[in-house]
């Protein structure tokens, strides 16, 4: 592993320090305490739980004590369902939300970059405009309200596919298709216009004077510089798609991670929020190496600059 | 020219003799500019007005706007209002978009929440700019160490996914509409920061302006004749553009139960509550909310997309 | 001398928001075999689009070749179609571009780039046009080619690069390059070496060479012949000599006049006065009638027919007439 690759871990772990630490105390500066609704029991009751959760702990002690938790992989437990910790949570939910979200990644880079490309090769014609309108429409609805009208039209009106639920490849159509329309009209529109760029270049003049087929053209010497923008997007795009699957879980009754943290921001169980946030920053944080990775595979410039920087 | 061999005499036969006289010439006419020259915003207004779809957003912008001022004045029913036995009406002449399951009128909590959609949607893009613009404005004039440092902050802040904030701050600070336009500034101005920052630094070097520095110029009216006006394009594409997204942040969060509450009326409160109509058939309880985010954004998409073009003549596609 | 690429009054418009643009308007000229022709003119003469025609680049639409011969070994490649034409890019007919720091693609090794040129047009195996391709950068003079082949072109100096980038144009050995402005992005130093490998390219393996510049200097130094553009027309060609010891035409006479020198005696600069008229309105006589000096009525009115002076040089003036010799030798 080279240096660079060294210094990105380091940088990674000091950002997710970070949050951890924002995180906590901001959890921690809601005033009063988790257990002291007025349907909740007596004083005493109150002191136990309190103290079974080291609540009555200065604030730096319960941090310390949170932080070695953590290093030890333990999210904590849930406040308001006692038998359950947010490891158990995550363990249940993370596999259906992963597969939630790689597949509409998937999606939308797929069918975002094909849009593009191909409004692109049609520059002005009557293709890209349809391209470029599904594109804009698709940035302006929001993800919920995509769901809604695809439940409404492909499984009321049309009863196509199932309302809800995650359970064979047919009930992930809907759920992946409301999710990944907003990434992908932003892919489209991305790779279109960066294409448009570099098919202006004059590599590209050369690629056409040794008398390459536009095929050839196009994929080998235009979309690879094309895609190198939309790489660099692509970490902001998994951090949307990630937060939109808390309202497609909830729309579609999906038991995955998004499910558990907006019930946990409805019950103000402030761990398990605390310790969905801390999982969710990490892997947004990973994908962010992996986008790097991916920049640097796309771009040879790079992977130079940095050996140069030793 | 006497080294020239000339073989034959050299004469075209069908041009008049007396067309052969000296001219007198004015060679500054040649010089002459033909096309007029616009100014800049003048030529940018025009290539905008030419953008058919950004001027119907602009036209659904103002309609909404109206809507927003004047649709709870003109509706005989009040947002919180319940008329219980008017309960899930369809649009009809005494409701217009019907009434919802609580027997409330949907058009004046359409209007309500367009209200609050106008609202919020400005006010983020307003605490954007005047502290993304101070902000990015600083660091990229002052250059060097200190941009280094500030950028580095903005670079943190930038990695965050901007939705997870806002959530983590709305559970800290409870739900309501003032804590929505504040948890969105928190991270909100950091694009905006950026955008100036980069406009700054790369005018600053312009020769333009390297020539008014050696006329000695004021540092302000440099500022005020060379870099604002050569950032306002970006500026005013990047507003545009954030007024969706905080409009369908609001929406969002409404919609998850953290923003606006009951018994107030957003798009997004509607949304949530018109979830359950899917499949009870009350379709326009969903419907006129729903239409409303979509095509607000749609129109703010479009004007933003409308004004890069004309503003930044380079993009232009 | 076997005439090898043929151009036969060609046009060339572009079609953009404020209307027409006739950028070439009835250019004609032969290349030999084996010679270097220079197309010299301002910025905006229509002489690069006078060269991507040849190729049949012209980005269409807005640009569109509207009339014209362009005879290749007797073909004309304005009929041709764009498969057809595509075996003759690269093969037959090579172009370099003005910038070598633009026209090598970032993301691809030179060796993918130099290779790919040959796999398309004579279907080689990899090791055949690896060995193609070492050859091409020993002609232009790259040291360790078989290491420089696995590197991309950021790691190649602006000189390198246009030495990699002539060597792409030759690897199929064609008949004819199309070299535009292939040293005006580089520094003097460089410039020279560059035009050095040009005529001993030129030498090695024959190939016919266009050479569009604005730069006189280049000029002198590698060009057979020279053909003088202005707004959208060859008003002057002939050879080398004639150009520059016998110009006839006032505005080759001025562009000699706006350059520096070593053997003028004082060293004064006469620039041309005034700027070339705009395309989308083109005069109807000589078009630098506007900003000649020896200007008459009939400047403006007509174009002027072509003189032949001597077997190679020819000129489009009004001076050639003899009323118009009268109407000089008066004064």
């Amino acid at each position: 592993m080279n240096t660079y690759y060294m210094k990105r871990l380091v940088s990674m772990i000091i950002t997710l320090w970070l949050i951890i630490t924002g995180t906590f105390f901001l959890m921690h500066s809601v005033p009063g305490s988790p257990f002291n609704e007025e349907r909740r029991t007596n004083e005493a009751v109150q002191k136990n739980l309190e103290a079974y959760y080291n609540l009555d702990k200065p604030l730096l002690v319960q941090y310390g004590n949170y932080l070695k938790q953590l290093v030890q992989g333990d999210l904590g437990p849930s406040i308001k369902k006692s038998s359950q910790t947010v490891n158990d949570m995550l363990g249940r939910g993370f596999p259906v939300s992963f597969e939630l979200g790689f597949y509409t990644l998937l999606v939308a880079i797929i069918s975002g970059i094909a849009l593009g490309v191909i409004a692109s090769l049609r520059h002005n014609g009557f293709i890209d405009y349809l391209a470029m309108s599904i594109a804009v429409i698709g940035i302006s609805i929001p993800n919920f309200v995509m769901a809604t009208l695809l439940i409404q039209q492909l499984a009321v009106n049309f009863p196509i596919f199932p309302v809800a639920t995650w359970q064979s490849p047919k009930h992930m159509v809907l759920p992946i298709l409301a999710l990944a329309t907003g990434p992908m009209a932003i892919i489209a529109r991305l790779t279109r216009s960066s294409m448009l760029e570099v098919l202006t270049q004059d590599y590209i003049k050369t690629a056409k004077a040794k008398g390459l087929s536009p095929v050839k053209i196009v994929f080998k010497h235009a979309l690879r510089n094309a895609l190198l923008p939309v790489v660099t997007v692509l970490g902001s795009l998994a951090a949307s798609i990630l937060t939109g699957t808390f309202v497609i879980e909830k729309i579609f009754a999906i038991p995955g991670m998004g499910k558990y943290f907006v019930d946990s921001i409805n019950n103000r169980d402030y761990p398990v929020i605390m310790g969905t946030t801390i999982f969710y920053s990490a892997i947004l944080i990973f994908m962010l190496l992996l986008v790097d990775f991916a920049y640097g595979i796309l771009d040879p410039r790079i992977k130079l600059n940095k050996r140069e920087a030793k | 020219m006497e080294l020239r061999k000339q073989e034959n005499v050299n004469i075209s036969p069908e041009i008049p003799d007396e067309w052969f006289v000296r001219k007198n010439q004015n060679i500054n006419d040649a010089e002459a500019v033909v096309r007029p020259s616009l100014s800049y915003w003048k030529d940018s207004w025009h290539r905008l007005l030419k953008n058919k779809l950004a001027m119907a957003g602009l036209f659904f912008l103002i309609l909404l706007a109206l809507f927003a001022i004047f649709g709870p004045i003109v509706s005989p029913h009040t947002v919180e209002k319940q008329t219980l036995l008017d309960q899930n009406i369809p649009p009809s002449s005494k409701y217009w978009f019907g009434t919802d399951d609580l027997g409330r009128d949907v058009f004046t909590r359409t209007a309500y929440g367009a209200r609050i959609s106008l609202f919020v949607g400005l006010m983020a893009a307003l605490i954007d700019f005047i502290i993304g613009v101070t902000y990015g404005g600083i660091a990229g004039y002052k250059g060097g160490r200190v941009d280094n440092l500030m950028m580095r902050f903005v670079e943190i802040l930038y990695g965050l996914p901007y939705l997870l904030v806002v959530i983590l701050v709305m559970v800290v600070i409870g739900p309501g509409l003032t804590t929505i336009i504040l948890a969105l500034s928190i991270t909100g101005w950091v694009g905006m920061a950026r955008i100036v920052r980069g406009q700054v630094l790369q005018i600053k070097n312009y020769e333009f302006v390297l020539a008014s520095k050696t006329f000695g110029t004021k540092t302000s009216r440099i500022i005020r004749k060379n870099l604002l006006p050569n950032t306002m394009g970006p500026i005013i594409v990047q507003m545009t553009l954030t007024i969706p997204s905080a409009i369908f942040a609001e929406a969002f969060l409404s919609f998850i139960g953290l923003g606006i509450q009951a018994p107030h009326a957003s798009w997004g409160v509607m949304a949530n509550d018109g979830l359950s109509t899917i499949l009870s058939g009350y379709w326009w309880r969903l419907f006129f909310p729903t239409l409303f985010i979509s095509l607000t954004m749609f129109a703010f998409n479009v004007l933003g997309d409308g004004l890069q073009d004309a503003l930044d003549p380079k993009l232009r596609r | 001398m076997e005439k090898i690429l043929q151009v036969k009054d060609l046009h060339v418009s572009f079609s953009t928001y404020g209307g027409e643009v006739k950028a070439v308007r009835g250019v004609s000229f032969d290349l030999h075999k084996g010679e270097t022709l220079a197309i010299v003119g301002e910025s905006g003469c229509g002489k690069s689009v006078t060269s991507q025609s040849i190729m049949k680049l012209i980005p269409n639409p807005p640009g569109k070749i509207t009339g014209g011969e362009i005879l290749f070994k007797n073909q004309d490649l304005i009929k041709l179609k764009e498969p057809a034409m595509r075996k003759i890019r690269g093969a037959n007919i090579s172009m370099i571009f003005q910038d070598p720091m633009t026209a090598l693609n970032p993301t691809l090794t030179i060796g993918d780039q130099i290779m790919e040129g040959i796999k398309q047009h004579e279907h080689l195996s990899n090791d055949q046009a690896k060995r193609v391709a070492l050859e091409m950068l020993n002609l232009v003079g790259i040291p360790n080619p078989e290491i420089r082949l696995k590197q991309y072109p950021h790691q190649f100096s602006g000189g390198m690069r246009q030495r990699i980038v002539i060597a792409m144009a030759l690897v199929c050995r064609p008949d004819v390059l199309i070299a535009d402005e292939p040293t005006t992005a580089l520094d003097v130093t460089i410039q020279a070496q560059i035009l050095d490998l040009f005529r001993d390219i030129q030498k090695k393996t024959g190939v016919s060479i266009i050479l569009i510049t604005h730069d006189l200097g280049v000029v002198a130094q590698v060009a057979d012949r020279i053909a003088v553009m202005y707004a959208g027309r060859i008003v002057e060609i002939g050879s080398r000599r004639e150009i520059f010891y016998n110009p006839q035409h006032p505005y080759t006479q001025g562009l000699l006049q706006s350059v520096p020198r070593l053997d003028m005696e004082k060293a004064e600069l006469i620039p041309i006065p005034g700027t070339p008229p705009d395309l989308f309105l083109p005069p109807v006589g000589c078009a630098f009638a506007a900003r000649c000096p020896y200007a008459m009525e009939v400047c403006e009115r007509v174009y002027p027919f072509q003189t032949q002076l001597t077997n190679q040089h020819a000129v489009d003036c009004w001076l050639q007439d003899e009323r118009a010799k009268q109407l000089v030798s008066k004064i």
